[in-house]
């Protein structure tokens, strides 16, 4: 009898199912799948090292750029947990607004990765439908930050502006138009005989594996664990809202298809409770010496402008200890800890990336199944390299 | 879930244990280094306190710091319980000379990549890892990014216009 050979084959960095510049190595038998490695890094940028070279506001801008599809995710994460360690609390309004523009981020970025899986299995038009949608949130952001995609609209403290003046409308035009949109993509998925071929019982995982794996986010409910850390631990005032948990059951990558699709219509309720109750009040926390001082203050009133100038060059001193503070990103578990040393700048920023710790699972999720259920099993663990490498 | 927790460490690893330290509401216990396997197996096989999940392993370089007398690297085990919706940590101080612990993928298969991470930004080694590679930073680098005696420098790009120049890090 032949010995049995196996064949190594190169899959990416430059790929486009692999998201980003992912490199695996897959041993193959045939079209089977013996061994799977993931290769990463080439996009490592020191991010945690520079943002410990910063001041703790100066550090900010770097977050949006890990994971940029989500970047007011970000900025809330680790203004929470700048908040926490200097013991800041925001106003009512802050925490609403921000509840709000989470939300809209998390439905931004589930329909990026609708859009780019269903590419990686051959629905070719669901992305220009997806960035249809898309682009309505876009706008949103453009009109409370100037920026489309690294907003840096969620300081430390507060917001960088008040909310705009249409901010309502614009909102409420999204809601409608990704209400609309979940239609058409139910239409031409969630019934579609190749859609579900491909991916139902492809990159299984159980609920006890995905434990010891430390898997979070819909990789996590997906196997129907019910963990969702808007409910478990609330922050930024998420238990005045009224939403469910979405659960997966079988944790295959289906579920976790219509377990996306799910959390956008929480979302969107939740969305919806903001707008409704969105108090008046400061756009910004007064904390003197730590939140930066409203700019129309810093213009017209002399200890504004002097805490202003004091916090731009020199910054605050933070405490010696370390807090950590963990948002449900759209991702997973997105956590921030932040050491400080007494100087003004961190010791120690560590960021949790979810997509990361999600990514280590690959080999275990296509191990022993077949060669093109990789393209399927990347995509439905939602990735983004930028993150992953930071 | 706090004083139950705190009850099980005193009453099991009492010893093991160097201090405890609150810090803005989160519960931090400081343990010896070499008792970590022994408690993470116990939180394990532990069904009141339900610890199961590893959240995150990372670590902090206190070098220069008053901090550094306890041991320069701390190495900081992000612990959750999901049934009691509750996180603490476990932190092991390790000298700067060699740091070494135990590795703790036999007990979560999702330490592997964490700890990779930690032992190439840190240099801090995880004995019995079944891999301990470098995970983000090129090949080729040397030294530990995440240290403090790193510097942060950046160096010159080389382009057709400076070539034969050889590349100049600005510190």
């Amino acid at each position: 009898m032949p010995e049995k050979k196996t064949v190594t084959l190169n899959m990416g960095p430059q790929h486009p199912s692999t998201h980003g510049v992912l490199r695996v190595l897959v041993e193959l038998d045939g079209e089977r799948v013996v061994k799977a490695t993931p290769v990463i890094g080439y996009l490592h940028t020191g991010i945690e090292k520079t943002m410990e070279s910063k001041l703790y506001h100066k550090a900010l801008p770097c977050t949006d750029r890990m994971d940029y599809l989500a970047p007011m995710s970000n900025n809330l994460g680790y203004c929470l947990a700048v908040e926490k360690l200097m013991d800041v609390e925001v106003p009512e309004k802050v925490q609403w607004a921000r509840v709000c523009l989470a939300e809209l981020t998390r439905i931004k970025s589930h329909l990026v990765w609708l859009g780019t899986h269903s590419i990686d299995l051959g629905a070719m038009s669901m992305l220009l439908y997806t960035f249809r949608e898309r682009e309505s949130i876009i706008d949103v952001y453009e009109a409370c930050g100037g920026q489309r995609m690294m907003t840096s609209y969620i300081r430390i403290g507060g917001l960088a502006h008040d909310l705009p003046v249409d901010f309502d409308k614009k909102v409420r035009r999204v809601i409608k138009q990704v209400n609309n949109g979940l239609v058409d993509y139910e239409n031409l998925l969630t019934n579609n005989e190749i859609f579900i071929n491909r991916t139902r019982n492809v990159a299984v995982i159980s609920a006890e594996d995905a434990i010891a794996w430390s898997l979070s986010g819909p990789m996590l409910r997906g196997s129907g664990v019910k963990h969702d850390l808007r409910k478990a631990n609330p922050y930024s005032g998420y238990e005045n809202f009224d939403f469910e948990i979405a659960l997966g059951k079988n944790g295959d990558a289906y579920d976790r298809y219509l377990l996306r699709l799910k959390e956008i219509r929480q979302s969107l309720r939740i969305i919806n409770q903001a707008l409704e109750g969105m108090p008046e009040g400061p756009y910004r926390a007064h904390v003197p010496g730590v939140v930066l001082p409203p700019k129309e203050d810093v213009l017209y009133k002399m200890e504004s402008m002097i805490f202003h100038f004091k916090i731009i060059t020199e910054g605050f001193k933070a405490p010696v200890g370390s807090v950590y503070q963990a948002i449900e990103s759209p991702k997973g578990e997105l956590g921030f800890l932040i050491t400080g040393d007494g100087s003004n700048k961190p010791r120690r920023v560590r960021v949790r990336p979810p997509s990361f710790i999600n990514l280590a699972s690959l080999p275990r999720l296509v191990e022993g199944g077949m060669f093109a259920d990789v393209v399927c099993a990347i995509g439905s663990i939602d990735i983004v390299l930028g993150e992953v490498d930071r | 879930m706090e004083e139950q927790l705190r009850g099980f460490i005193k009453a099991r690893f009492g010893e093991a244990m160097v201090r405890e330290e609150e810090f803005r509401g989160e519960q931090s216990f400081h343990i010896k280094p070499e008792a970590l396997i022994e408690i993470c197996q116990a939180f394990l096989d532990d069904n009141d306190l339900q610890v199961r999940f590893l959240s995150d392993i990372t670590a902090v370089d206190w070098l220069g710091h008053e901090r550094a007398d306890e041991g320069r690297f701390e190495v900081i085990y992000n612990l959750y319980s999901l049934t009691h919706a509750y996180r603490f940590f476990v932190k092991v101080h390790l000298p700067a000379d060699h740091p070494r612990i135990a590795s703790l993928c036999d007990l979560w298969p999702g330490a592997d990549w964490m700890e990779r991470e930690v032992y190439d930004l840190f240099g801090i080694e995880f004995e019995g890892h079944p891999c301990l590679e470098k995970i983000l930073t090129p090949d080729d680098l040397v030294g530990h990014p995440l240290r403090k005696d790193f510097p942060l420098t950046y160096e010159q790009p080389q382009f057709t216009w400076n070539k034969d120049q050889p590349p100049e890090v600005v510190r």
